[in-house]
């Protein structure tokens, strides 16, 4: 198969197709996105820097309004040349997206990296049968023939769990349910069999038991193709058995970064424990109430001094309204917070008569390769130990 | 309190359901495919008729179209023959429409005359489809700019009465069949422009075409493969009805004496004539056949128009 060989003469990257191993397959540093808007500049991205390794999938979480869409589109490439301030670099592969023209990007759109979107009610174009909009890019990537395609599209509609695939190609998108539109989006963007594949809220517009069917189906495409994903969704349980590393993003700016298994156990942010307790439980008694986190996510254009979760935290001093907390470690090297008085044991170190110092082994400022994170650490050293210890908190349930 | 027991209830069995069943994707495509049947099912069902009156319209659009293309085969005498013994002859077997001031058959010089109006409407349409509706389709699609500039034009274009513009450069310009097509096509070119333009724009940000994008598509490629397959039905129902505000314009040039020159018959010219010399009262007929046909015309174009606009609409209703 000729990758990248996206005809009209264009100078072909080379994707080395085994790479480093030990090299993560995306690194993003310190990648700002900002919105000029008539009120003023909207810091939707404000300094993520993150890493994801080859075949691994990476969880973004966070409430709506927290940026996490604008870094998968920023990630991407995608967003519009506008009134949009970039800045930061995001790496794929070897290569620096964040630097390439059109032309380069559109060999590794497609072919190394894709996107599923959010709404499968719009994300297919209603006019066209589902059986050409597969082939679409496996003709412009692969340059293979109309009939090799539309063998390919049967293949991938079957793989995706479509039954009677042979007929459905010729189908329109409004003939197919909302779960067979999106396992048709998943297919579109596999199509090409992807290194990476951005998944944007992929279950967001679908009711509960056909999420779970999808999340399985992904992930189970991924296992087959050795594929990394970047799930981003705000639903912890939608990550919690899936992901391999999980970011929690707040106000455009990760707040805690960890693998799935010591995030969950080992919660320092209060933001993190936040959104966990608004998970509801099966065994809580009927009639409890829903946990939900006061008041409403901040201001990115005038965003508050200091810690940016401050005015919603039941743990915050006077020290986190003024002096912004960085993103730092404690005890184990993949495990980033930013927190003045981080969560131990689900008690807040910030409680009077706490010795702070005695907990937290402060690491002495956040230097770029730190808060390339878990990604990278993990792939440098085989396998965090939270990596693979399987069961990240039953009590998470998945959707 | 029992509502919540029932609610927690059936929620935690489907839980134990998606969970707990190994073999979920088996009761999985049972549903997939049951969902997707009834969906079939109900493609069919909500199609509407499309009617009598839609196929009345057709018909009278073919009957014409055919009639025009044909005239040559037709069994009529020469549209510009003049038979002066037979001068403002009523309808008779002889001559089934009658004959003019000058006998002249009035059923031929309609067929001939239908050559004109539907070529004049019909061709200039087509200009400016195709050239409008491209400028439309790229600037709504890229924006910036070329948006911006292009859109000002129309705006000036628009405010300068169409009419007038297309008397002045005829004046200049002569008038033959051909200039006055090129010379409405032009004319039309900021109105289809605008339409196309905002249809667009209504899907340049779609997911579906981000979607596109993110699988390498080129812009050429989104705006003629993935917009203008949404944007022709927008394209041809409102193509329909330019077509039949062209015709009336060339009506009005005719009747101003300003379309193909006579004696060349077309329905304009015809009306013209119809309504000289104090015809209007000693032989209506004349007047009659050729506003006749174009108000069928007409009124077929957008009735066909019309009945497309619904048709298409189902699909977007269903999305």
């Amino acid at each position: 198969m000729s990758r990248g060989g996206s005809n009209r003469g264009k100078p072909a990257l080379e994707f080395p197709d085994v790479g480093d191993p030990t090299e993560p397959l995306l690194v993003v540093d310190d990648l700002h996105t900002s919105f000029r808007t008539s009120r003023g500049t909207v810091q939707a991205v404000d300094g993520v820097s993150l890493s994801v390794g080859r075949g691994k999938t990476l969880g973004v979480v966070g409430e709506s309004g927290s940026g996490k869409t604008v870094l998968a589109r920023s990630i991407m490439g995608l967003l519009p040349a506008n009134d949009v301030i970039k800045s930061g670099t995001v790496h794929f592969a070897g290569h620096e997206l964040t630097a390439m023209d059109d032309d380069h990007l559109r060999q590794v759109w497609g072919a190394e990296l894709s996107m599923i979107f959010q709404d499968p009610m719009t994300a297919l174009n209603p006019v066209k049968r589902i059986g050409r909009q597969i082939t679409e890019s496996l003709r412009l990537h692969l340059n293979v023939d109309r009939k090799e395609a539309n063998a390919t599209a049967v293949e991938l509609l079957r793989s995706v769990g479509i039954p009677s695939p042979e007929e459905r190609v010729r189908w329109y998108p409004f003939q197919l349910s909302g779960g067979m539109r999106q396992r048709v989006m998943i297919a579109i963007a596999l199509a090409c069999a992807p290194r990476l594949v951005m998944a944007d809220e992929p279950t967001t517009g679908l009711d509960v038991t056909v999420q779970a069917q999808i999340l399985d189906l992904l992930a189970d495409l991924q296992r087959e193709r050795h594929m990394a994903v970047i799930l981003v969704t705000h639903d912890l349980g939608v990550v919690a058995n899936r992901a391999d590393d999980i970011v929690v993003m707040y106000a455009g700016r990760i707040v805690e970064q960890a693998p799935t298994h010591t995030l969950f156990n080992d919660t320092h942010m209060p933001y993190t424990r936040a959104l966990m307790d608004s998970i509801p439980r099966l065994s809580d008694s009927s009639g409890t109430r829903l946990h939900a986190i006061a008041g409403r996510p901040p201001d990115l254009i005038h965003p508050p001094k200091g810690c940016r979760f401050a005015p919603r935290c039941p743990y915050a001093q006077d020290k986190c309204r003024q002096i912004e907390p960085p993103l730092r470690t404690a005890g184990s090297a993949d495990h980033l917070f930013a927190c003045w008085y981080p969560l131990v044991n689900g008690v807040s170190t910030g409680a009077p008569g706490t010795d702070l110092g005695a907990i937290v082994r402060v690491a002495s400022a956040p230097s770029a390769d730190q808060t390339t994170g878990p990604g990278s650490a993990g792939d440098a050293t085989g396998d965090p130990a939270g990596g693979s210890a399987g069961d990240p908190d039953r009590e998470i349930t998945s959707p | 309190m029992p509502d919540d027991r029932e609610l927690s209830n059936t929620r935690s069995s489907g839980r134990l359901l998606s969970d707990q069943v190994p073999g979920l994707a088996a009761v999985d495509e049972l549903v997939v495919s049951r969902q997707s049947e009834t969906l079939e099912s109900d493609d069919i069902l909500v199609r509407k008729p499309l009617g009598f009156l839609f196929w009345f319209a057709v018909g009278w659009i073919s009957l014409v179209v055919i009639l025009a293309i044909i005239a040559n085969l037709l069994p009529l005498p020469n549209p510009d023959f003049q038979n002066y013994s037979a001068i403002n002859a009523p309808p008779s077997v002889h001559h089934i429409l009658g004959t003019d001031d000058l006998g002249r058959d009035l059923l031929s010089r309609l067929i001939f005359g239908a050559r004109v109006s539907l070529i004049v409407g019909f061709v200039s349409v087509v200009i400016g489809m195709v050239v409008g509706g491209t400028l439309g389709l790229i600037s709504g699609y890229k924006g910036g700019r070329l948006d911006v500039s292009l859109n000002a034009g129309s705006f000036v274009l628009l405010a300068f009465p169409a009419i007038v513009a297309v008397i002045a450069i005829v004046a200049f310009w002569g008038s033959s069949l051909w200039k006055i097509t090129l010379i409405l096509g032009v004319a039309t070119i900021p109105l289809l422009y605008r339409v196309i333009r905002a249809s667009s724009l209504s899907f340049a940000n779609r997911d579906f075409v981000i979607a596109a994008r993110t699988l390498g598509a080129t812009s050429s490629r989104i705006v003629f493969r993935e917009i203008l397959p949404n944007v022709v039905p927008v394209a041809v129902t409102f193509g329909l009805i330019t077509v039949a505000g062209v015709i009336v314009i060339e009506g009005s040039l005719a009747f101003l004496g300003l379309s193909v020159p006579l004696p060349t018959p077309s329905w304009g010219n015809i009306i013209s004539e119809g309504s000289a010399n104090g015809n209007l009262n000693t032989n209506p007929y004349i007047m009659l056949w050729p506003v006749l046909a174009m108000f069928l015309l007409l009124l077929s174009i957008n009735l066909i128009g019309d009945r497309m606009r619904q048709r298409f609409d189902i699909r977007e209703g269903l999305l």
